[in-house]
């Protein structure tokens, strides 16, 4: 006979081999609060054992027992009935038998797990194959936000007035206040850095030109479609993405409206119309930044700085910065729509859903830029 | 012979939202061991009377004694410790839905009672078999179904073995057959272990099945207006009640 013990200040427990099995004694305050005995030494017996034995738990001096007591006896059970070996456990208290009972009712479901094949070819293929469909996903998703715009133009397509409405609040007078800020931030930024560099040339004065040209051009509106992807993009995927979980978007779906219609349409359009107003707002606050910084680290009158941005400043520069911001408001709304219907059916689906919508958001945002500034670079505008 | 002191205890209480009174002047005791139903027509303030009794709204008067110590009077803190006492079925069960079942059960026993990752797991593998989910320990809660997700949040609401268990409408959304395994369930659990059950619900086969006593609460007159076995409460003089008890026309 061989024997083993492991013995806490609070729970008892003594593992012995004997010639028909295994015997745990159990003894002390079995209870959560003073952590579980480990199960390798009634593993290590039955292992010993040989196979068709017996696995008997007896109690000596059992204090107080809760769930501590009822889970090591279910995994030491566990592990006696992989090994075929019988459990007696009629010693236990009564309420330890019958939870005993209960959890062992229904047998444990082996559910087969898809084999996964974790070789570098294999992730890059799934990962190609994911693109491959949410790209065509997002192009049908696409083909039906055209087919709503034509159904507009028709003057066919379903929407509430109100949720174009609030949606032009939410996009439009709602993201003033980040905009005027990050625009103000940006043309001063932009002052500054060229104010250092230009002083050595004796060049001060075309800080204003850079500015003006930088912010009405280039960065009024990058700047401002980035801040709208991180606010309103997000807004629409995490407002779309609770809809599709609670089963609002399938409710639109089974009484005949279509979601793209009715939901998305009136973001687009709302968020592609507020776009260049906000940009030609940012424009103001650009060059208002830069006016500040020029003032004050170049010595120029502010009558003279404005001065020479207003002949800086063709209507081209201004016209190019405000197409493309309409270009951003669009990909910016399609983007947080899209991840928002496209969402799963659980909260972190909703939470995934926004996450995605603004980095990708920003990305196309970025990459709808890099494409107009090579084809205005083409046609020499 | 004294009685003994009631398990639970709800003493003149006062729901109320700002200035609109839910519910007010509830009274009743729970034995140990009980099963104690809260009924009542949809909008009365059950969910809410449970939600008073667990700790999350602050009643506007009275109070909630659990075996003579009141539950308001103390810090939060103080509440937490009474929170490791009773274990709650939510009604959409809410389970965390970023983690597997068997996380779900394990973090409570980690956090609560410091266990460590095997001994949790342990613990919550039996909770889950408990059950009868033995096998879906790692599954997230969205790929299972509905009765699977209220027997996983009761698996959680079992965690700590606490000594109450609250259950919100635990029928809701379950299938005949489902709902029936889930009060056989709650009656194994409290018949093994003791606990003392409190079951929000509506559901008059699970009342007349499961409940040792029961409240009812009425949304028109703002308070309770019958106490009683469930059986009794078919033949009290409310009207209402006896309508509701037998599924009839007022």
């Amino acid at each position: 006979m061989s024997a083993s013990t492991a013995t806490t200040n609070v729970a008892g427990l003594e593992v012995s081999r004997e010639a028909w099995g295994v015997r745990v004694r159990l003894s002390g305050r079995w209870t959560l609060s003073a952590g579980l005995p480990s199960t390798d030494a009634v593993a290590r017996e039955l292992e010993a054992a040989p196979p068709g034995t017996r696995l008997v738990f007896e109690t000596v001096g059992l204090e107080a027992w809760d769930s501590a007591l009822v889970s090591f006896v279910f995994s030491t059970a566990g592990m006696a009935a992989a090994r075929g070996a019988s459990v007696d456990a009629s010693a236990l208290p009564d309420g330890a038998r019958r939870l005993l009972a209960l959890s062992l009712a229904v047998p444990a479901r082996v559910l087969p797990k898809a084999p996964k094949d974790d070789a570098l070819t294999a992730r890059v293929g799934e990962v190609a194959l994911r693109a491959f469909r949410t790209a065509g996903d997002a192009l049908d998703f696409l083909g039906e936000t055209v087919v709503a715009l034509g159904a507009l133009l028709r003057g066919r397509a379903r929407f509430r007035r109100v949720d174009l409405m609030h949606a032009l609040e939410s996009a439009g007078v709602g993201a003033l206040g980040i905009v005027a800020l990050i625009n103000l931030l940006i043309g001063a930024v932009l002052a500054f850095v060229g104010a250092v560099q230009l002083q050595q040339f004796g060049a001060s004065i075309y800080v204003a030109n850079l500015v003006a040209i930088g912010i009405t051009r280039e960065l009024g509106a990058l700047m401002t479609g980035i801040v709208m992807a991180g606010r309103t993009g997000a807004s629409f995927a995490a407002v779309l993405g609770t809809m599709t979980v609670n089963e609002e978007v399938d409710a639109l779906r089974t009484m005949g409206l279509k979601p793209v219609e009715f939901l998305v349409l009136p973001r687009v359009l709302a968020t592609s119309l507020m776009l260049p107003a906000l940009v030609a707002y940012a424009d103001v606050l650009g060059v208002l930044g830069g006016t500040f910084v020029g003032v004050a680290l170049l010595d120029l009158g502010a009558v003279e700085y404005l001065r020479a941005t207003q002949s800086s400043l063709e209507l081209r520069h201004v016209v190019i910065g405000l197409v493309k911001s309409v270009a951003f408001g669009v990909v910016v709304a399609l983007t947080g729509c899209y991840y928002g219907v496209r969402c799963g059916r659980s909260a972190a689906a909703v939470g995934e859903a926004t996450t995605r919508a603004v980095v990708m958001g920003i990305v196309f945002v970025v990459v709808v830029d890099a494409v107009f500034t090579v084809l205005l670079h083409l046609v020499h505008l | 012979m004294s009685e003994p002191r009631p398990h639970v205890e709800v003493r003149d209480l006062t729901m109320a939202f700002g200035s609109h009174v839910v519910q007010q002047g509830i009274r009743f005791q729970i034995r140990r061991g009980e099963i104690f139903v809260i009924m009542g027509d949809s909008g009365c303030g059950k969910s809410t009377l449970m939600r008073h009794m667990i700790g999350l709204n602050r009643p506007a008067a009275g109070e909630v004694f659990y075996e003579g110590e009141p539950l308001w009077e103390g810090d939060e803190d103080a509440r937490a410790l009474f929170m490791d006492r009773f274990g709650v079925l939510y009604q959409n069960a809410a389970l965390w839905s970023s983690m597997t079942l068997e996380e779900n059960v394990s973090l409570p026993l980690a956090e609560r009672k410091r266990l460590g990752r095997a001994e949790a797991s342990e613990v919550a593998r039996l909770k889950l078999a408990l059950v009868g989910l033995a096998g879906f320990e790692g599954h997230y809660p969205a790929e299972i179904s509905g009765g699977m997700r209220k027997r996983a949040g009761l698996a959680r609401a079992m965690a700590l073995d606490p000594e109450i268990l609250y259950f919100d409408e635990p029928s809701a959304g379950l299938d005949p057959l489902s709902s029936r395994r889930l009060d056989d369930l709650i009656l194994e659990l409290r018949d093994s272990s003791g606990t003392t059950i409190v079951l929000v619900t509506h559901e008059l086969p699970s009342i007349f099945e499961l409940g040792d006593n029961a409240v009812f609460l009425d949304a028109e007159r703002k308070t309770m207006i019958a106490q009683g076995r469930p059986e009794e409460l078919k033949h009290c003089d409310e009207p209402k009640v006896r309508a509701f008890m037998e599924r009839g026309r007022l």
